[in-house]
C-alpha cells in the first residue's frame, strides 16, 4: 500500500521454474503439431503466455487484501457467469463451457476456480478458532457446492473436481478435525453409488474403460492405451525431439493439450519426465514455502488454494497419462495448450506473487 | 476497507509442512508409474508402438515365364490387385468383419472360415481375402481407411496362359496352395500363396516361384500410409523363367488338328527326348483358375464325363491296338520265336484254343500268305495271332517292358501313368488265377489287358527306330542330364521293323493315303477296340464311347528319326483315317519349318532380332534369370535310375 514493493521482492525462482515449464510446453506443442493441420499452435500458446505474464504482474500489484475484500461480490459475479454460460454459452465439443471475450472463447469455469480460491481464503481467514467447527465446515462446503453443481451441469467434471482439493486443503489448514475428516470420507464412500447415478454416460464410460481398458479398444480405453504405449515406448532416453511415432502419427489423443505429457514422455523418455515432474515439484514446494512465509493467514490460504489447484491438476493429468486415473480432461498446467487454462495459472501465480510481495509490509 | 484480517498471523506451520510431504510423495508416486512404463515394461510398449506404426505388406514375386524353344512367350504374368486383411488387432477384425464382407461382396461365413483356417499363422501376416479387386472394392477400401483400417491392397502377378486351353495340360496351372503342399514345403509356402497345381507349373514350381519380399510402411493413426517415411524393405526375388522344348508352330498345328476331338498328340525328337508338341483334349482354360476357381466349377470339371482335367498324353491308359504290332515284330526278330522267315496264311480269321479270332479284313477276304514285312504293312492280325501264340505272354511281356511299355517314361510332368503290360505273374497277383493262353492272342494285336499312354507309344517307336536308344522325354529345354536307356537291338531287327513302317505309308499299306513327297515318312496305325465285339454288339454300335480309338504313330526319316508323332483320337474309329492325317500334318509342318530355316540366313537373323525384343516384353525382371543347366538337371534326374532291362 504505502511502500510499494520493489522488483527484487518478486519470487524470481518461481518465475524461473514457470519459464522452464512453459518452454517445455511450447517445445512439445511444436513437436506435436508441426507438419500437421494444427501447425503454428506453439505460436498461439506463446501469445497466451505473454498475456498471462502481463496479467500475473498486473494482479500482483493490487494488494490481495483489497481483492479479498471484494470476495462476496466476486462470488456473486462467478455464480452469475456460470449461470450465464449455461443459458447463453457457446457449445464446443459437446459441452457449454465457453463465452466469447474479445474474439476468443474463454472458459468461465477457469475464472470461477480463481474466484473460489479467493472466496475460500477469505472465509477460512475469518475463522478464528484453532479447530474448524462443523458449522464452518458445512458453510465452506455449501459455498463450494453451488458453483461445483453449476460446473457439473455444463458438464465439466474435471474442473468441478478441481474445486474439491481447494476446499480440502483450505479446511485442513483451517484446523479440520480428524473426526470430521473421517466422517466426510465415510459419507463420500457411501455416496459413491449414488454419485455414479449422476454421471453422464460418457463419464461413466470413462470410468468403466479405466477399470476395464480392454473392453473399449477404440474409445477412451484406446486413448489411455495409446498414451501408455507412447510413454512406455519412450524408454529411459526417449525417441528424441520430433521422433515419437505415437506422437507424430497421431496415435496419442489430443497430444498438444491434455495428453501433452504423453508426447513429452515418448520423445524425451524417463529423463525428460524426471525433469518435468521435478519442475512441477519445485513449483509446488515453492508455493508452500511462500505460504509458510506469508504475512497472515489470508495470504497463506490464498497461496495454498493456488497450490491445491495446481497440484491437483498435475496429479490428475499425469496419472491419466500413465493410465493410473480415468480420463477427466484436466490439462497439465502451463504445458498443455489452452488459453483460458494458461491465463488461470498465471493469474493464480499473480495472487501468490501478491502475497509474497507483501510479506514484510505492515 | 474492513479489517477482517488484522493481527492474524498464526500460521499452521505443521500442517503446511505436511502439505510439502504430500507433494513430494505425490510426485514420487507419479515417477514410480513412469518408471514402470518406461523402464520396466519399455520393451513391451516399444513393440506395441512399432506394431501401431509399421505395417508389413508382402511384395509378391512374379513367377518365371515359360518360353517355347525359340524364345516365344507361352506363359507369362499380368498385374492385378488383391485385397489383404490385416489381422494384428483381432478384436477390430471381429468387429468389422460384417462390414468388410458387405463392402467387398463376400460371404461372411466364407470369410470367417478363412480366418479360422489361418488362425495358426503369425498375427502380423495379412491374408488375402479377395484375389481380384474391382474398382468398387478399391473405392471401398480407400474410403474406409479411417474407420476400417484393416484392409490393404496388394499388387500381385497373375498367370496368363494362351487362350483356349493351348498347351494347358503341359503348362498346368497355378492355384492357392493346399494344406498338404504347405506342409511339404518346409515353411516356404503359406496359405494364400499361389503355387503350381499341375503340369510344368507344379513340376518346376521351385524354379518358377520366386521369393516374396516384404514392404514395411509407416501408417498414421487413421491407417494412412506415410509415404515420406521410408523403412527398409526386403525385395522380392522373381522366379526364374524356363525355356521349353515345345515348338510353338508345331504346337499350334497340333492344337488345330485335334480341335474339339477327344484325344492326345505328342511330338518329340527321339534324338534328344525333346517334346515338340503336347496336346490333350478336351482342355480346360487355365486362365479360369488363375484367380480362384469356384467349388461348383471345380466339381463340374471333375465330374465331366470327358475328363477335361486328365492329361491324356501321359495319363490315358488305353489299348494300343495294332500299333503294338511293332513291339511284337521287334520281339519276334530279337527272340527268333518264331523264326524271321515265319509266314502265316490269313483267310480273314483264325481259330485258337477253340475260339475264332478275326482279322480286321474279315468279311472282305483275307491277306493270304503273309510274312513279317507284309504283316506290318497291311497290319495283318492273323499273322500276329500266330506269332503271339508261339511267343507266349511272358516273352511278349518281357520285350514290351524292355521297349519302355508298362512303366513311366520319366517325362518331367507330375502324375504320369505307367500303362500295363500283362504277364502270368501279373494275372496271378491281381486276379489270382492262371493266365488264359487265349488272352495272349488278343494281347498280340494290342488288345486285351495291355494298355499304353500316347507318350509311351512315341517313346517306344522312337527308341526302336533310333536303333535302341531311348531318350527320356522332357519339356525343359536345357535339361542337362537327360535319362537314356539303351536296348540292344540287332541291326537287322531295326532295319526290318523300320522298313515295315516305311511300307505302311509308302508301299500301299494302311497309311498309304498320307504319303509325304520327299520325306521318309513311316508309321503304324492302330484302331483299338474299347470293348469286345460281343459286348459292343450288345450295347449297340452307334454309341460314341463304344467306337474304336484311333491311333497313329508316325516318324521321319526312317532310320534315326528327327521327329516322332503319336496321335490318339478317342472314338476316332480308324487309326489311319482319323489320326494318320494329323500325324502327317505335324510332320509336314516340322519339315516345312526346317526347310525355311535352311533356305536363308536372312530370315534366321530376323527371327533372332524378334526374339531379342520379345524377351523385353512383359515383366522385365522375370526375364533376366533363365534356368541354369545344373538346376534343371536336379529336377530331371528321376529317370537316371532307369536302366536298360535286356
Amino acid at each position: 500500500m504505502k511502500d510499494a514493493p520493489g522488483t527484487r521482492d518478486y519470487d524470481w525462482w518461481l518465475v524461473a521454474i514457470l519459464a522452464v515449464i512453459c518452454a517445455l510446453g511450447v517445445i512439445e506443442i511444436y513437436s506435436a503439431t508441426h507438419g500437421s493441420a494444427l501447425a503454428g499452435m506453439h505460436m498461439k500458446q506463446i501469445r497466451w503466455l505473454v498475456v498471462g505474464v502481463v496479467l500475473m504482474f498486473a494482479l500482483s500489484r493490487v494488494d490481495y487484501h483489497v481483492i479479498m475484500d471484494q470476495a462476496p461480490i466476486l462470488y456473486i459475479i462467478g455464480i452469475a457467469a456460470l449461470l450465464a454460460v449455461l443459458l447463453v454459452g457457446h457449445t464446443r465439443f459437446g459441452a457449454k463451457r465457453w463465452i466469447p471475450v474479445m474474439g476468443e472463447f474463454l472458459q468461465v469455469s477457469e475464472l470461477v476456480k480463481l474466484i473460489i480460491i479467493i472466496v475460500l481464503a477469505r472465509f477460512f481467514a475469518e475463522v478464528r478458532t484453532d479447530e474448524l467447527s462443523l458449522q464452518d465446515l458445512i458453510k465452506a462446503g455449501l459455498m463450494v457446492g453451488l458453483p461445483l453443481a453449476l460446473i457439473l451441469k455444463q458438464p465439466d467434471l474435471g474442473t468441478a473436481l478441481v474445486l474439491m482439493p481447494m476446499l480440502v486443503v483450505g479446511a485442513f489448514l483451517a484446523g479440520l478435525q480428524w473426526k470430521h475428516a473421517a466422517a466426510i470420507v465415510l459419507i463420500g464412500v457411501l455416496m459413491l453409488p449414488a454419485g455414479w447415478h449422476f454421471l453422464k454416460p460418457y463419464q461413466k464410460e470413462r470410468v468403466t474403460s479405466f477399470l476395464h481398458p480392454e473392453e473399449d479398444a477404440r474409445g477412451s480405453g484406446y486413448q489411455v492405451l495409446q498414451s501408455k504405449i507412447a510413454v512406455g515406448s519412450g524408454g529411459f532416453w526417449g525417441k528424441g525431439f520430433g521422433n515419437g511415432s505415437q506422437n507424430q502419427l497421431g496415435y496419442i489423443p489430443v497430444r498438444y493439450s491434455d495428453f501433452i505429457m504423453s508426447a513429452w514422455a515418448e520423445e524425451q523418455g524417463f529423463k525428460g519426465v524426471l525433469l518435468a515432474l521435478g519442475l512441477y515439484m519445485a513449483l509446488l514446494l515453492r508455493l508452500v514455502q511462500n505460504a509458510q512465509r506469508a504475512k497472515d493467514r489470508a495470504g497463506m490460504f490464498l497461496v495454498m488454494g493456488v497450490a491445491a489447484a495446481l497440484g491437483f491438476h498435475v496429479l490428475v493429468n499425469v496419472a491419466m497419462v500413465i493410465g493410473a486415473m480415468p480420463v477427466t480432461g484436466i490439462p497439465l498446467p502451463l504445458m498443455s495448450y489452452g488459453g483460458s487454462a494458461t491465463l488461470f495459472v498465471f493469474l493464480a501465480i499473480g495472487l501468490v506473487m501478491n502475497v509474497r510481495l507483501r510479506r514484510f509490509v505492515n | 476497507m474492513s479489517y477482517w484480517f488484522r493481527n492474524d498471523n498464526r500460521l499452521p506451520q505443521e500442517r503446511l509442512a505436511a502439505a510439502s510431504y504430500v507433494i513430494v510423495g505425490m510426485i514420487a508416486l507419479l515417477l514410480l508409474g513412469f518408471w514402470k512404463l518406461q523402464v520396466i515394461d519399455s520393451d513391451k510398449y516399444g513393440q506395441l508402438a512399432e506394431r501401431n506404426r509399421v505395417r508389413s505388406i508382402p511384395i509378391i514375386a512374379p513367377r518365371g515365364r515359360m518360353l517355347d524353344r525359340d524364345g516365344r512367350v507361352l506363359v507369362d504374368n499380368y498385374p492385378s490387385f488383391s485385397v489383404l486383411l490385416l489381422r494384428d488387432d483381432s478384436a477390430a477384425v471381429d468387429k468389422n468383419l460384417p462390414a468388410i464382407a458387405d463392402g467387398l461382396g463376400l460371404s461372411l461365413d466364407d470369410l470367417k472360415e478363412q480366418l479360422n483356417n489361418t488362425i495358426n499363422l503369425p498375427k502380423f501376416q495379412p491374408i488375402v481375402i479377395k484375389p481380384e479387386a474391382t474398382p468398387a472394392d478399391v473405392a471401398f477400401i480407400e474410403s474406409h481407411r479411417a474407420d476400417i483400417p484393416l484392409l490393404e491392397m496388394l499388387m500381385v502377378h497373375r498367370r496368363r496362359y494362351l487362350p483356349g486351353g493351348f498347351m494347358s495340360h503341359a503348362s498346368g496351372y497355378v492355384g492357392e496352395v493346399s494344406e498338404q503342399q504347405i506342409e511339404a514345403s518346409n515353411g516356404r509356402l503359406r496359405p494364400g500363396d499361389f503355387a503350381g497345381k499341375s503340369g510344368l507349373e507344379r513340376q518346376y514350381n521351385d524354379v518358377l516361384m520366386g521369393t516374396d519380399g516384404m514392404r514395411r510402411v509407416v501408417v498414421n493413426s487413421v491407417g494412412k500410409e506415410m509415404k515420406e517415411m521410408r523403412l527398409s524393405q526386403q525385395e522380392a526375388i522373381p522366379g526364374k523363367q524356363i525355356q521349353l522344348t515345345i515348338d510353338y508352330d508345331l504346337q499350334e498345328v497340333a492344337e488345330k488338328a485335334l480341335a474339339d476331338k477327344k484325344g492326345a498328340i505328342v511330338a518329340l525328337d527321339p534324338r534328344s527326348g525333346e517334346i515338340l508338341a503336347f496336346v490333350s483334349r478336351p482342355a480346360p482354360d487355365p486362365n479360369d483358375f488363375a484367380v480362384r476357381v469356384s467349388k461348383e466349377e471345380w466339381q463340374r470339371l471333375n465330374e465331366d464325363e470327358d475328363h477335361p482335367l486328365m492329361n491324356r498324353v501321359t495319363q490315358a491308359q488305353l489299348a494300343p491296338g495294332s500299333v503294338f504290332k511293332i513291339v511284337m515284330a521287334t520281339a519276334m526278330l530279337e527272340s527268333k520265336v518264331p523264326a524271321e522267315n515265319f509266314t502265316a496264311f490269313c483267310p480273314g480269321s483264325a481259330t485258337f484254343y477253340g475260339r475264332q479270332f478275326k482279322c480286321w479284313v474279315y468279311g472282305k477276304g483275307g491277306h493270304g500268305v503273309v510274312n513279317l514285312h507284309a504283316a506290318i504293312v497291311h497290319s495283318c492280325d492273323v499273322f500276329f495271332y500266330n506269332v503271339g501264340m508261339r511267343m507266349g505272354i511272358d516273352r511278349i511281356s518281357k520285350y514290351a517292358k524292355m521297349l519302355g511299355l508298362g512303366s513311366k517314361t520319366g517325362i518331367d510332368l507330375p502324375s504320369e501313368e505307367p500303362g500295363l503290360v500283362p504277364s502270368e505273374e501279373w494275372v496271378q497277383r491281381v486276379f489270382h488265377h492262371k493266365w488264359y493262353p487265349g488272352s495272349t492272342i488278343s494281347v498280340a494285336i494290342g488288345q486285351g489287358a495291355v494298355t499304353v499312354t500316347p507318350l509311351q507309344i512315341a517313346y517306344a517307336i522312337g527308341g526302336i527306330a533310333s536303333g535302341g536308344v531311348f531318350k527320356q522325354p522332357h519339356l525343359l529345354k536345357d535339361a542337362a542330364r537327360v535319362g537314356e536307356m539303351h536296348v540292344d537291338l540287332a541291326e537287322d531287327t531295326v532295319e526290318q521293323v523300320t522298313q515295315g513302317m516305311y511300307g505302311v505309308i509308302n508301299e500301299g499299306g494302311t497309311g498309304g493315303a498320307i504319303k509325304l513327297q520327299g520325306i521318309e515318312f513311316c508309321g503304324k496305325s492302330g484302331s483299338a477296340q474299347v470293348m469286345s465285339n460281343t459286348e459292343r454288339n450288345r450295347l449297340g454300335k452307334g454309341l460314341s464311347q463304344n467306337k474304336d480309338n484311333a491311333w497313329f504313330v508316325g516318324y521321319a526319316p526312317r532310320r534315326n528319326p528327327e521327329i516322332v508323332v503319336s496321335v490318339l483320337v478317342e472314338g476316332g474309329e480308324h487309326g489311319a483315317g482319323t489320326s494318320g492325317p494329323i500325324v502327317r500334318d505335324i510332320v509336314k509342318a516340322y519339315y516345312d519349318k526346317k526347310e525355311k530355316k535352311n533356305q536363308g540366313q536372312v530370315t534366321t537373323a530376323l527371327r533372332k532380332d524378334e526374339l531379342g525384343n520379345s524377351e523385353n516384353r512383359g515383366t522385365p525382371e522375370s526375364g533376366k534369370a533363365a534356368v541354369k543347366p545344373e538346376e534343371s538337371a536336379a529336377v530331371l534326374s528321376t529317370s537316371e535310375k532307369k536302366k536298360a532291362r535286356p
